[in-house]
C-alpha cells in the first residue's frame, strides 16, 4: 500500500465523519432547537469523532505499521535511555556481524564463487602419477612429451593446455630498470580452453608456439600499465625478454592472474622451451589444463589418459621416471585448495565469535529485564498485552542488531579493503566484494542475531508471575533466582565457547611458534639474499656464466662490512626448486624401473661458511676446479644416511646426467622450506657454470639493508640489463614463507582475545547484578554476625561456578574441534596438553578477576546501609 | 494470555459479527450512508439498539475490506451534499445469507436451552 492511499484514506474517512455528523446537526435542528444546540446534541448522538476516526483507522491493513513505529519509538526511548549498554551491545554485535560478514565475504569470493572462466565445472587440473615408489597423494606436475602424447589421443577432453610458471628478466628501455618477472609459459590453446580473450590485441595463435616461430608475448593489465603507461601503441612493439626479442600481441583483462596471482607476462611454451623438455617423459615440469568434452565425467576422463600413460610407461620401462598414471581435480580445487580448510576453520570461529556476541547482548537484556521487572509486572497487571511486550523486546534486538550490523559491514569493509591490500599472494583475491548476496547474508544475520538474544530476553519475561514479581520488588530480599539462573546458563554457554576458541587459538599459536622456531639448518640472522638469473642469450657458455659468478662474487666480497658472501640455486627456504636423478657408482645396478632423485642445489664453494650450513665430514668444493673439470659433489647429512647406510660415502661417485662426480663433503640438512622435513640434497659446484638462476647471499654485522645499493651497482657495472629482483633478509624470506600461516593465527587469537574479554564483561555484569540483588540478603547476614571473608567466599564460588562449567564443557567440545584443525597445525598434537592447561588456566585467571570486585564489593557492604537501601 | 483477556474478546466477536449482520441487511434495500444505516436501525428496533457510531463506522470500513461492499461518494436526492455511500456487493450479499442461517441456528439453540417447556409442547 502506498503512503498516498493511506493519505487518501485518512482524508475519505475525516470527509465521510464530517458529513454524517453535519447531517446529524442539520436533522437535530430541524427538530426545532438553536444551532449551538443542535451540534451538541449531534455530537452527544454521534460521539467522540476522534475516538471514532482511531477505531476505525485500526481496522485498516496498515495498522501493524503504525504499532511497529510505536515500538519502534519506544524501544529508541528505552535504548536511548541506557547510552553506556546500548553502546556496548552495538559494539559486541558489530564485532561479531562484522566478523563474520568478512570471512563469509572472502570464502565466497574465493571458494564458492565459480572461476570467471566460460563454463568453469568442465574444467580439470590433470597431474601424472604412480612412480612406483612415490605413493603419496601428492599432485605431480606433468612431463611435456607426456602432454603431448595426452593431447595427441585422449578422446574425453575438447581441448588440453598447458602452463608454467617462470621468472624473466625485462630489459631496461625508455629510462626505466631492467626487472625480474613473474610469468608463465602458455601452450597456444590455453586461452581458448580457458574461454577468455585478451582485453587488447589478438591470442596466442598455434603459429606463434613454436621453436621457429618469432618471439609474441601477452602483457598483464597491471604491466601494462606500469610500465607503458597504458599505452595500447604498445601492440606491436618488441620488448627484451631475457635478452630476445618478444612483440607484444595483446593486453590480458585486469581480473585474468592464471596460474599464479602475481603473472606479469604470457610467453608461448613451445616458442621458449626446448624441443627436448618439451618432449621428454621424466622431465616434469608442466601444470595441464583440460576442458571434459560435454557428457564426460572427471573420472572417465583420468582413465582416458591412464591408459594413454600405461602405454608409455611400458614402452619406457628402461626410465624410472616415466610415470603410469594419471589424477584430476577440478580447477577451483587446484586453485584454493591450500587455503580452503584454513578459510572454514577461520569461518567457524567468525561464528563462535558471534554466538558469543549474541549470547553477551541476550545476557545484557535479561540483566535489564530483571531490573525492569516491577515495570513489566505492571503493565501485565494493567493488560498489556504479553506479545506486545515480547515484540517490544524484540524490537529493542532488532534494533541494536541492526545498528551492530551496520557498523559490522563498515568493519567487514575495511578489513577486506586491508585483506585485499596486503594478501596480492592470495589466489582469487581479486574477486572478493561486498555484493548482494553478502548483503543479504548481513541482513540474514542481523535477523537471526535479533531473534536469537530477542527470544532468550524475552523469554525470560513470563507473566506466570506477576503477583510474585510485585510483591518481591515491594521487598527484594531472596531476590529473583530463576533470572539469575538463567543467565548463568548464558554464561556456561558462553565460555565454553571462548574456551573452544582459545584453545583453537593456542593451537594455532603454538603450532605457529614451532614453524618459526624450526631450525631451517642454517643460519637466518644477519642474512640477505638476492635474486639474480642470467639470459641464455647473453650468458650461452658455461664459461661466460662461471665468469660471471666469479666475478660477481669477488666484488661483492671486497665491499666493506661483507664478512662472507656466497651463490646457490636456491637457498633453505625458497622452496623445493630442482631434483635430479642419480645412482651411485660403486653400487650394483638398480632395476631397470626404478630410479633415484633428490633435491639438487648449485653452490659456490664458499655458500657453507656464508649459510653456517656445517661440513660434517670432508671438504667444501675445490675453488680451483672449474668447468667440465669440476666433478665434484657434496652431500646432505640425510642424503648419506639414506643412500650410504653403514658405508662412507666419501670417495665414492654419483652419476648425473651421464658425468660421474666425486663425493667430496657432507654437509648438514637443510629445509627447503619452512615446515617440510630436511630432504636429501646433493649439491654441485657453480664453477661448472651450468647453473644460470639463483640467489646470492650475503653475510654481514652491520645494517643488512645497506648492501642493496652497491650489489645492484656492482650487478649493473658487470650487465647493465641484468635486473637484481627479491632483496629480502633471511628472515624476511622466512615471514613471507609462513605469511599465511601467522595471518591465520593473528586472526585467531585475535578472535579468541575478543571472545575471552566477552566473557569476562558477561561474568562481571551477572556477578555485579547478583551481588546487587542480595543486598539486603548479604546485609542481614552481616548483620547476624556472618565474616566478611565467608560473605566474600560464597559470592566468589557462585560466580565461578558457570565458569567451571563452561570450562569443561569447552574442554570437551575442544577435542573434537581440534580434530578440524589438525591439518592446520605443525608438529604439535590437537590435543597439546600444555595449550589446554594454558587455556584453563587463562581463563580462570580471568574468570576468577571479573568475579572478584563484586564480590569484595559485596562483602564490604554495610549492613545498615544495605538493609536502609529497601 | 489469561482467560478474561479470551471472554472479553469473545464478546466483542459476538457484537461485531451481530452488527456486520445487521448492517448487510439494511443494505439489502439499497445503497445508503453511515448516517441512514445507523438511524435505520436504531429506528427498526424501536431505539432499542443505540446505534454506536464508534462502532458503526469501523464496521462499515471493515466489511468494505472484506469485499462485501463497496462505497462510493454520491450525491444526496434531498440534500444537495455528497455522502459516502455503501453499496452490498454479490459477496456480501452471500456473506449475509450465511450470517443469517448462523443467526438462526444460534437463536434456535439458545431458545431450546432457555424455554424447554415450549419444545415439548
Amino acid at each position: 500500500m502506498n503512503w498516498w492511499q493511506i493519505r487518501n484514506r485518512d482524508a475519505d474517512l475525516e470527509r465521510e465523519l464530517r458529513s454524517d455528523l453535519e447531517l446529524e446537526e442539520e436533522e437535530q435542528r430541524e427538530g426545532g432547537i438553536s444551532e449551538e444546540e443542535a451540534r451538541y446534541a449531534a455530537l452527544r448522538a454521534f460521539g467522540n469523532p476522534v475516538l471514532i476516526r482511531e477505531q476505525t483507522r485500526a481496522v485498516w491493513s496498515w495498522n501493524w505499521l503504525e504499532s511497529l513505529a510505536r515500538d519502534l519509538r519506544f524501544s529508541l526511548r528505552t535504548l536511548g535511555r541506557t547510552p553506556g549498554f546500548t553502546v556496548i551491545a552495538i559494539l559486541v554485535m558489530a564485532l561479531g556481524i562484522g566478523a563474520n560478514v568478512a570471512l563469509f565475504t572472502v570464502v565466497r569470493g574465493v571458494l564458492l564463487k565459480p572461476l570467471p572462466f566460460h563454463d568453469p565445472d568442465r574444467l580439470v587440473m590433470l597431474y601424472e602419477a604412480g612412480l612406483p615408489e612415490d605413493d603419496t597423494a601428492g599432485f605431480n606436475v606433468v612431463a611435456g612429451g607426456m602432454y603431448a602424447e595426452w593431447k595427441d589421443q585422449n578422446r574425453s577432453y575438447s581441448s588440453l593446455a598447458l602452463a608454467q610458471g617462470i621468472r624473466v628478466g625485462l630489459s631496461g628501455s625508455g629510462g626505466q630498470l631492467p626487472e625480474k618477472l613473474k610469468s608463465a609459459l602458455f601452450s597456444w590453446d590455453m586461452l581458448r580452453t580457458l574461454g577468455v580473450q585478451p582485453a587488447l590485441g589478438r591470442d596466442f595463435t598455434q603459429a606463434d608456439d613454436h621453436p621457429g616461430a618469432s618471439g609474441t608475448v601477452l602483457l598483464s593489465w597491471g604491466l601494462w600499465k606500469r610500465r607503458f603507461g597504458s599505452d595500447p601503441g604498445i601492440l606491436n612493439q618488441t620488448i627484451e625478454l631475457d635478452a630476445q626479442p618478444y612483440t607484444v600481441i595483446g593486453v590480458m583483462p585486469a581480473w585474468f592472474d592464471f596460474p599464479d596471482p602475481a603473472t606479469q607476462l604470457w610467453t608461448p611454451v613451445y616458442h621458449d622451451k626446448p624441443e627436448d623438455t618439451m618432449t621428454s617423459f621424466s622431465n616434469h615440469m608442466f601444470r595441464v589444463v583440460g576442458r571434459l568434452k560435454p557428457g564426460v565425467s572427471a573420472s572417465e576422463g583420468v582413465a582416458d589418459l591412464s591408459i594413454i600413460s600405461q602405454r608409455i610407461h611400458n614402452a619406457h620401462l628402461n626410465d624410472p621416471f616415466v610415470f603410469r598414471s594419471t589424477k584430476s581435480r577440478p580447477l577451483l580445487e587446484h586453485m584454493v585448495g591450500e587455503i580452503k580448510k584454513p578459510l572454514y576453520v577461520l569461518l567457524e570461529a567468525t561464528c563462535c565469535l558471534l554466538l558469543i556476541a549474541c549470547l553477551n547482548v541476550a545476557n545484557l537484556l535479561v540483566a535489564r529485564a530483571a531490573a525492569r521487572r516491577k515495570e513489566l509486572a505492571i503493565r501485565t497487571a494493567l493488560g498489556g498485552d504479553w506479545l506486545r511486550l515480547i515484540c517490544e523486546r524484540l524490537m529493542e534486538c532488532l534494533l541494536l542488531s541492526a545498528s551492530g550490523g551496520a557498523l559490522g559491514l563498515l568493519l567487514a569493509f575495511a578489513a577486506l579493503h586491508w585483506l585485499t591490500r596486503t594478501r596480492h599472494d592470495m589466489s582469487r583475491v581479486e574477486s572478493i566484494h561486498i555484493d548482494g548476496v553478502v548483503a543479504a547474508f548481513t541482513v540474514g544475520v542481523i535477523v537471526l542475531c535479533a531473534l536469537f538474544s530477542g527470544l532468550i530476553a524475552a523469554f525470560s519475561i513470563s507473566d506466570k508471575r506477576i503477583l510474585g514479581a510485585l510483591r518481591e520488588a515491594s521487598r527484594s530480599v531472596g531476590g529473583g533466582g530463576a533470572r539469575a539462573s538463567l543467565r548463568k546458563v548464558l554464561l556456561t554457554l558462553e565460555v565454553g565457547l571462548t574456551v573452544i576458541l582459545l584453545i583453537g587459538a593456542g593451537l594455532v599459536l603454538k603450532s605457529y611458534e614451532r614453524l618459526r622456531s624450526a631450525d631451517m639448518g642454517c643460519i637466518t640472522q644477519e642474512v640477505i639474499t638476492m635474486h639474480l638469473g642470467l639470459p641464455d642469450a647473453r650468458y650461452a657458455t658455461p664459461a661466460r656464466r662461471a665468469n660471471f659468478y666469479d666475478t660477481l662474487l669477488d666484488r661483492v666480497r671486497a665491499l666493506p662490512g661483507v664478512d662472507a658472501a656466497g651463490f646457490v640455486s636456491a637457498v633453505p627456504g625458497q622452496g623445493y626448486g630442482m631434483d635430479s636423478t642419480f645412482s651411485i657408482v660403486e653400487h650394483p645396478t638398480l632395476p631397470q624401473s626404478s630410479g633415484l632423485f633428490a633435491l639438487s642445489r648449485w653452490a659456490d664453494s664458499k655458500y657453507f661458511r656464508a649459510m653456517g650450513i656445517p661440513i660434517l665430514r670432508g671438504r667444501t668444493f675445490d675453488g680451483g676446479k672449474r668447468l667440465e673439470a669440476a666433478n665434484e659433489v657434496i652431500i646432505s647429512q640425510s642424503f648419506a644416511s639414506q643412500y650410504f647406510p653403514g658405508e662412507d660415502p666419501l670417495g665414492r661417485h654419483l652419476r648425473v646426467r651421464g658425468q660421474n662426480a666425486l663425493i667430496v663433503g657432507i654437509v648438514g640438512d637443510t629445509r627447503y622450506a619452512i615446515g617440510e622435513t630436511p630432504r636429501p640434497v646433493q649439491y654441485y659446484p657453480l664453477d661448472a657454470g651450468v647453473e644460470n638462476v639463483g640467489t646470492l647471499v650475503i653475510r654481514s654485522r652491520h645494517d643488512l639493508e645497506q648492501f642493496a645499493l652497491p650489489v645492484q651497482r656492482i650487478v649493473s657495472e658487470m650487465d647493465g640489463d641484468l635486473p637484481v629482483s627479491d632483496v629480502l633478509t633471511m628472515n624476511q624470506l622466512l615471514g613471507k614463507s609462513t605469511l599465511d600461516q601467522s595471518f591465520n593465527t593473528a586472526l585467531l587469537v585475535a578472535f579468541a582475545t575478543v571472545s575471552l574479554v566477552l566473557a569476562a564483561v558477561g561474568l562481571f555484569g551477572v556477578m555485579s547484578y547478583i551481588a546487587a540483588q542480595r543486598t539486603t540478603e548479604i546485609g542481614i547476614r552481616v548483620a547476624l554476625g556472618a565474616k566478611r571473608d565467608q560473605v566474600m567466599r560464597k559470592m566468589l564460588l557462585d560466580g565461578m561456578r558457570p565458569a567451571v562449567f563452561g570450562l569443561v564443557a569447552g574442554l570437551a567440545a575442544s577435542l573434537e574441534a581440534g580434530q578440524l584443525m589438525r591439518d592446520l597445525l605443525y608438529e604439535i598434537k590437537p590435543l597439546d596438553p600444555a595449550v589446554y592447561a594454558a587455556v584453563a588456566a587463562t581463563l580462570l585467571t580471568v574468570a576468577a578477576f571479573a568475579c572478584i570486585v563484586p564480590a569484595w564489593r559485596a562483602s564490604r557492604l554495610d549492613p545498615m546501609q544495605a538493609l536502609r537501601a529497601e | 494470555m489469561s482467560s478474561m483477556a479470551k471472554q472479553a474478546q469473545q464478546r466483542v466477536g459476538l457484537l461485531q459479527g451481530t452488527l456486520d449482520m445487521l448492517i448487510l441487511r439494511t443494505l439489502l434495500y439499497g445503497p445508503a450512508h453511515g448516517h441512514q444505516i445507523g438511524k435505520h436501525i436504531q429506528r427498526t428496533t424501536n431505539e432499542f439498539l443505540q446505534m454506536q457510531h464508534g462502532s458503526l463506522y469501523p464496521a462499515l470500513h471493515r466489511l468494505e475490506r472484506r469485499g462485501w461492499v463497496v462505497s462510493r461518494w454520491e450525491t444526496a436526492p434531498d440534500r444537495n451534499r455528497e455522502f459516502k455511500y455503501y453499496r452490498l456487493t454479490d459477496k456480501g450479499r452471500k456473506q449475509l445469507v450465511v450470517e443469517e442461517s448462523q443467526w438462526k441456528q444460534m437463536a434456535e439453540a439458545v431458545a431450546r436451552v432457555m424455554w424447554p417447556a415450549a419444545e415439548e409442547n
